[in-house]
Parts: C-alpha cells; sequence; structure tokens
C-alpha cells in the first residue's frame, strides 16, 4: 500500500505523509556526519572526512562551503545535490548586496535555501533535495547563528546541532556538554566539536576537518596539526578521568 | 447617431444582410483589430516594424497578473521603449506634457532630515491648484517628494509602501532607507523611456541614522545631504548653501528649509502657495507646519527692518 504513494512527490499518503520527503531525510542519514556549534563570539563547524581512494586528490573533496564572507555550511547527503544549492545561495547572496545594499542576515539566506528546498517538494516531475544543511554565520550586527535546514523545506535556529550518520548520538552528547561557560570560550567550542565528532568517527583527527569563523573574520578551516593537538588534549582528559574514577572505585570498594 | 438609425432601416430591410455582416465581423475581428491598430498607430505616428507583434492583445490573464504584481503590462511590441518614445518627444505631436513646475527640497544634519516642498501646481500658465501635498508619506519612517508627473509620483511611492510592508513582515525588521530607493529605482527602471515622470527624494531614519536618496524616472539613483528637485530648485540651493551647517540646531535647520522653499517660490513662478514643512527623527517623521508664502514674506520683510 505504501508504494502506491511514494511515487510521485506531489501526492500525499492516506496518513498525511510525503514519503519522497520522507526517504530523503533517509538519504540525509546515511551522508557523513556534521557537526556545528555556536559560541558567543565564534561559531564552528565540524564534518567527517570519509576516506578517500588511494589515488584520489584529497583536497577536492570538500564539505564545508562559503556561502558569502560571513556566512558558510556544512551538508549531510547528497553531494551533488548540495552543490546546486550551494550554488543558488552564493548567487542570492550577492543578490541581496545589490538590491538591498546589505549583506544578508543568517535567517534571511536560511530562509532562501528552505524555500528552494520546499518548492521542490511541491512540484511536477522534480525530487526533494537529498540534504540537510548547517548554516552558520554573523548578521552585520555581529549576533552569531546556526541554522539547520532539512529536505521538507523547514529551518530551525539551533545552539548546536549534528546532521547525518549517527546524528542522534552526537546530538545527545552536544546536549550533555553544551553550555554557557562552552560558548563563552572560543578554546571550549572549538573543543566540543573535536569531541562530538569523536563520538562516531572512528581514527582520529585524520578523518574530520573542522572550520571556525570569528566575528568579522573569513571561514578559518583549521590545520591537521591543530586538530591533532586538540584531539591529542582530549585524549589526555579522558584518561586522566578514566584514572580518577578507577581511583576512586578503588577507595570506595 | 445619424448612421445608426439608416443602419437599422437598411437592417430592416434586408435581415439577411445583416447576418451576413455579422458573420463577417466576427470571421475578420482579427483581420479588423489589425486594421484598427494599424488605423490608431496612423493617428498617432507610431511606428512599428513588424505587424504580427501586434496581433496579439494581452491575454487577461496577463493583465490580471501583471495589475496583481503591480505593474503595467508593457505593450507587446519588440522594442516598447522606442515606439513610445514618441510619447515622450517635445516635438511630437502626442507629448505628455508634465508639469515639473515645483521646489522640493531635502537636507540631512546631525538631528535627522528636513524635507520642504512649495505647494502650486500649474498647467502651463494656469494656477491649477494652490494646495498641492508634494510629500508622500510612505510609511511612519519613510517620506517621499514628488516631482514632475503626481500620479506617476503618487502611484509609484504607494506600491513602494507596499513592498516596504511586504519587506518587514518577511525580514522582522525595518527596511533600509537604501533598501526602498533600491526598490523604487529598479521598479520604474523597468519603464525607463516610457515616458515615466517622475522626480523624487526619498527620506528617512534607518540603523545606519538620516537616510536621503535622490531617485528619478531616469534611472539615477543618489546618495546625498541635500537635494533641490524642481523648477525653483536653483533658487533653492543658493539660500540652502548659505546657510547649511551639518551641526544647525533643529530649530535653525527648519528655518532653514522654510527659507529657501519661500525664497524659490518668490522668483520661480511655477512655484508658491505653501511651504509643507516636515523633520524626519529617529523615532519618524514629524509634520511641523504647512505656512502660506504670503506670511512668509512679510515676516521676513519686517524681520530686515
Amino acid at each position: 500500500k505504501m508504494s502506491r504513494y511514494d511515487r510521485a512527490i506531489t501526492v500525499f499518503s492516506p496518513d498525511g505523509h510525503l514519503f519522497q520527503v520522507e526517504y530523503a531525510q533517509e538519504a540525509v542519514k546515511k551522508g557523513a556526519t556534521a557537526v556545528g556549534v555556536r559560541g558567543k563570539d565564534i561559531v564552528v563547524l565540524g564534518v567527517e572526512k570519509k576516506s578517500v581512494a588511494q589515488l584520489q586528490e584529497e583536497r577536492t573533496v570538500r564539505k564545508i562551503c562559503t556561502i558569502d564572507d560571513h556566512v558558510c555550511m556544512a551538508f549531510a547527503g547528497l553531494t551533488a545535490d548540495a552543490r546546486v544549492i550551494v550554488n543558488k545561495a552564493r548567487i542570492e547572496c550577492q543578490s541581496h548586496r545589490l538590491t538591498v545594499e546589505d549583506p544578508v542576515t543568517v535567517e534571511y539566506i536560511t530562509r532562501y535555501i528552505a524555500t528552494v528546498k520546499q518548492r521542490y517538494t511541491q512540484s511536477n516531475g522534480r525530487r526533494p533535495f537529498g540534504l540537510s544543511a548547517l548554516i552558520v554565520g554573523f548578521d552585520y550586527d555581529g549576533t552569531p547563528h546556526l541554522y539547520q535546514t532539512d529536505p521538507s523545506g523547514t529551518y530551525h535556529a539551533w545552539k548546536a546541532n549534528a546532521i547525518g550518520r549517527s546524528a542522534k548520538t552526537v546530538r545527545e552528547f552536544l546536549e550533555e556538554n553544551y553550555n554557557a561557560d562552552t560558548a563563552a570560550s572560543e578554546v571550549e567550542t572549538v573543543k566540543l566539536t573535536i569531541k562530538a565528532l569523536l563520538e562516531v568517527v572512528q581514527s582520529g583527527s585524520k578523518s574530520m576537518e573542522i572550520a571556525v569563523m570569528r566575528r568579522n573574520h573569513p571561514l578559518q578551516i583549521l590545520e591537521s596539526a591543530e586538530v591533532e593537538k586538540v584531539v591529542a588534549e582530549i585524549e589526555k582528559q579522558k584518561e586522566e578521568e578514566a584514572e580518577k574514577k578507577q581511583k576512586k572505585m578503588k577507595k570506595s570498594s | 447617431m445619424k448612421y445608426f438609425s439608416h443602419a437599422q432601416f437598411i437592417y430592416q430591410q434586408f435581415p439577411s444582410l445583416k447576418t451576413f455582416i455579422e458573420k463577417l465581423f466576427i470571421l475578420n475581428f482579427r483581420i479588423l483589430t489589425q486594421y484598427m491598430n494599424m488605423a490608431l498607430a496612423d493617428i498617432c505616428k507610431l511606428n512599428f516594424s513588424s505587424k504580427s507583434s501586434l496581433t496579439k492583445l494581452p491575454s487577461n490573464e496577463e493583465v490580471f497578473n501583471a495589475e496583481a504584481q503591480d505593474c503595467f503590462s508593457i505593450p507587446t511590441a519588440p522594442q516598447a521603449a522606442s515606439y513610445l518614445s514618441h510619447l515622450s518627444k517635445p516635438d511630437s505631436d502626442v507629448h505628455i506634457k508634465f508639469n515639473h513646475g515645483t521646489t522640493t527640497l531635502a537636507f540631512k544634519f546631525q538631528h535627522g532630515v528636513v524635507v520642504a516642498t512649495d505647494s502650486r501646481a500649474t498647467a502651463g500658465d494656469y494656477i491649477a491648484s494652490q494646495t498641492v501635498k508634494k510629500v508622500i508619506e510612505i510609511n511612519p519612517y519613510l517620506l517621499g517628494t514628488m516631482a514632475g508627473g503626481a500620479a506617476d509620483c503618487s502611484f509609484w511611492e504607494r506600491v513602494l509602501a507596499k513592498q516596504c510592508r511586504v519587506y518587514e513582515l518577511r525580514n522582522k525588521e525595518r527596511i533600509s532607507v537604501a533598501a526602498a530607493s533600491k526598490v523604487l529605482a529598479n521598479m520604474v527602471y523597468n519603464y525607463k523611456g516610457m515616458g515615466l515622470s517622475m522626480g523624487t527624494m526619498i527620506c528617512g531614519w534607518d540603523k545606519r541614522g538620516p537616510g536621503l536618496y535622490y531617485v528619478d524616472s531616469d534611472g539615477q539613483r543618489l546618495n546625498g545631504s541635500m537635494f533641490a528637485v524642481g523648477s525653483g530648485a536653483t533658487y533653492a540651493y543658493g539660500v540652502m548653501d548659505a546657510g547649511y551647517s551639518n551641526d544647525m540646531c533643529v530649530e535653525d535647520a527648519l528655518a532653514l528649509g522654510k527659507r529657501a522653499i519661500y525664497h524659490a517660490t518668490h522668483r520661480d513662478a511655477y512655484s508658491g502657495g505653501f511651504v509643507n514643512l516636515y523633520h524626519m527623527k529617529e523615532s519618524g517623521w514629524e509634520h511641523i507646519s504647512w505656512t502660506d508664502v504670503k506670511d512668509l514674506h512679510y515676516a521676513y520683510k519686517n524681520e530686515k527692518k
């Protein structure tokens, strides 16, 4: 019965589902994890780098894209669809600068991307975009933002979020470990992002890419050496905590 | 009417003729409209390069949608601007003569923007009205002035008001003066060369402080701290430039605006009536006064004594 309602995008099922949109969300769940954390003066994006083939040039695989000087996004899902969305968003940012003589706000460009995605859930002959995006940036009045969009065309603001593979695990980790103090410190925000990614990523710093954006600065992709350093710190902290716990248990028993 | 009754008589005598002519009309309506267009074109001395583009009149849907989008359906001809240019060439028989007789001015200073206009409308040598409102209140924090075609100014500034409101609803913040003036400039640019006549100053106060832009139907859009538009502009500039300073107090600035308009009305035949004075503050615009220039004349005269 389900198969009758999942062919065409413009058809609702009897119990109110748009199956094509839901299948698109499944495609997103298969994609590599992306994490975003919003600090007070910094926004951080982290993505899981799927291992590249031996002969493939690593640098051509980019999952974090700049949309404008002050906005960037990471995505999870179909890379080709993401390319189309990123292209449209980049053009819209410049168009906005031309007609309004102001850079876009993060909310505006998120709304634009979400509108594009929604349009594709309501047209004949088209399928929805199979990607969720995490859009970060600073408005021209300095407020940082993190937004998430999904294939259905909805968007929400977040303090920290994850999309893609094992997103639920990462989000739960973020819920436990994100607080105002973390957000206030740049170092802690970056650390939290890396920690969150380490929950799902196998081989440490080699399979993740971290990008930060500070107010009035362009996007900066952290060198792998820097990421290595933070990962080493995190591992050390984990070891210390494990030791403490062991000592406590020894004492109590 | 005479011919109508004649036709009726003939139809009564020869009923089959009536049906024949009716059929002729219905079948040849397309050709008929083509001939009518040609005849009309001849009268208006318009030149059409190709016949085919004329037979397609805009469909009901197109006209309806155009209304919904606040624009006019542009004539379905290959280069609308060039064949409408006859309407704006001064020596053409069908030239629409707009009354540019007016003085409007606006200037920025530390406490906002002062906007002042006269209120005279002339049709040739005839003074059509002494009480025209040449300041258009777009919304509580945006003002536009009117120079050129009154209908063009008030229509497009009302459309601008609608666009500004939609922007506010979508983006949860007021539109900036720069964006509002750009919206207006882009709207009228679509009709460049087709005979619109509008020279307006968009004044407001937004996040960046006081804003003043000059926008006209030629597609000009200029940012500036002082503009005067109209036949009396030169007189107004003289007085404004003499007394202007950014650090004026509100009282002095308003007095300067009033005086500049008065002097323009004194020397320019096409300006007169009343001085309409507004002050654009951070909290929005405030209407200051509507003063008869006659009274100003005697007041200034007494000052000199």
